[in-house]
């Protein structure tokens, strides 16, 4: 087994990258992959409260890079998905104590062992960002349709490329097509436009997602939801699939029959 | 100083540039190729660079703060070569190539030989948010400039794409120099003394020239000076 490893970063920060960690981990984690998720926001963790396991952390991803224990002992397993595991940050410390290469020699150990590497990176574009992408195969690089989360993300795609961790996969997070038709909201075409780069994910508006959040149950288990739907196929294409998609348009039969596009 | 700045070799290879830095203490040789980089900033600014460091034995302290040091002055370091097994360990836990396609290459570029106004620098886009290309001379970029990103050249500009960023033509004080683009929307536009923004345009965009006119910042149509 080898793992890919796979870092979420943004530069700008509240654009929904633990929240997406979260979520496309536990969407793999349920495709029956198995899963390891790395909080790289050392100093403020957050990854944990999102998955629930907050309650269950004893070592951290500190205690594991200075030797205080085995790297088993700090991948926390979660209830609902027996192939997912946490490792999580320190909340102690701050992102000094960790270096690149401390990560790739942990993810060279860990490849060994899992399918997926998920790594949260922390927002900004210092020693925590080129942490989390030290040993990263691929990067999803989150962006908001807002001009400042857009600028912030050319800033980091244009940071990949100089640490040949390029070409960056794009999420658009938290669209409301309702706002895009009105011509209040930056368009996935606008976005694209801009940062030119192939898009992986379109996740729309949704308040479940803040509900999920502060339960710590990722939507992503619930098959009802649109961003949920959203996550899995995310997942999918992470894991070589063609998903087309999702008609974020059309809302319900009752509108189309009205002849709403 | 001198002796040791005749131990550095630059060569122009497919990807970038190749340094060979060899025949003296690291640290007497790290602190001379910073000298030469800082002298001749703007030859250096944005380039790819490899470096050959012979039998030197690196660790991670050393490597890592001499890429730091070059990323500050907008070099990327992405190889290195060495003899030496330890070396090159270190430069794969950084994550940096130990090899290159044409390790000895025959081609040699010359340096700073060019005269202000005639010489460009070739610039493949897109230039992103925090991209800073800077250079005595003229500069094309093939691809867009986004915003966030900023140009400056002794000489013209010209974007073979959006240019949404900031661009300076004429850093120097020529007032003949222009800034072209396929779409011209900088944030800011300067040639010479002069600044301007772009004003909200409506429709469809057209490649467009903006030049210096008795002191003012004009923008014109592609067309327009093509059917004169």
């Amino acid at each position: 087994m080898t793992a890919k490893v796979v870092t979420v970063a943004s530069g700008k920060g509240g654009v929904g990258k633990t929240t997406s960690v979260a979520n496309i981990a536990v969407a793999l984690a349920s495709r029956g992959q198995k899963v390891t998720c790395i909080d790289g926001d050392i100093g403020l963790r957050n990854l944990d409260v999102i998955l629930g396991l907050e309650n269950r952390i004893v070592y951290d991803l500190v205690d594991v890079i200075e030797g205080r224990c085995r790297l088993r002992q700090a991948m926390i397993r979660d209830k609902r998905l027996p192939e997912l595991y946490l490792i999580p940050a320190a909340q102690t410390r701050d992102k000094t104590a960790v270096s690149p290469s401390d990560m790739v020699r942990l993810c060279d150990e860990l490849r060994q062992e899992v399918d997926w590497i998920i790594i949260d990176s922390p927002a900004g574009i210092e020693r925590g960002f080129k942490n989390a992408i030290a040993a990263a195969d691929r990067v999803l690089v989150m962006t908001n349709p807002e001009v400042s989360a857009v600028r912030d993300a050319d800033r980091v795609i244009g940071l990949l490329d100089a640490e040949e961790k390029g070409p960056a996969a794009l999420v658009i997070n938290r669209l409301d097509p309702a706002m895009v038709k009105r011509g209040d909201m930056l368009s996935v075409e606008d976005v694209l436009d801009l940062l030119a780069v192939e898009l992986i994910g379109i996740i729309p508006e949704d308040e479940n997602v803040i509900v999920a959040s502060n339960r710590g149950q990722p939507l992503a288990l619930d098959g009802k939801s649109k961003a949920g739907q959203a996550f899995q196929n995310i997942a999918r294409r992470l894991m070589g699939e063609q998903v087309p998609f999702m008609d974020l348009e059309s809302q319900n039969l009752f509108q189309r029959l009205l002849g709403r596009k | 100083m001198a002796e040791t700045s005749s131990l550095i070799q630059i060569k122009g290879v497919r990807d970038g540039l190749l340094i060979t830095l060899g025949g003296a203490d690291w640290a007497d040789l790290a602190t001379a190729f910073v000298k030469n980089v800082d002298e001749r900033s703007s030859f250096f600014n944005g380039a790819r660079v490899a470096l050959d460091v012979g039998v030197n034995e690196l660790r991670v302290a050393e490597l890592s703060a001499l890429r730091d040091q070059l990323s500050e002055r907008g070099i990327a370091l992405w190889a290195v070569l060495s003899e030496s097994r330890v070396t090159e360990t270190t430069a794969q836990n950084l994550g940096l190539a130990t090899r290159i396609s044409k390790p000895r290459p025959m081609e040699v570029r010359e340096v700073v030989d060019e005269l202000p106004g005639d010489a460009a620098k070739w610039v493949k886009g897109p230039l992103r948010s925090g991209g800073r290309v800077q250079f005595d001379g003229n500069i094309v970029v093939m691809g867009d400039v986004n915003p966030g990103a900023e140009i400056v050249a002794s000489g013209s500009v010209i974007v073979w794409g959006r240019l949404r960023g900031v661009v300076h033509a004429g850093a120097q004080g020529d007032d003949q120099a222009v800034v072209c683009a396929l779409e011209l929307a900088p944030t800011q536009l300067r040639i010479a003394g002069e600044i301007a923004v772009s004003p909200k345009k409506q429709g469809k965009s057209q490649p467009e020239i903006a030049c210096l006119k008795d002191g003012q910042l004009v923008a014109k149509p592609w067309q327009d000076l093509t059917g004169r």
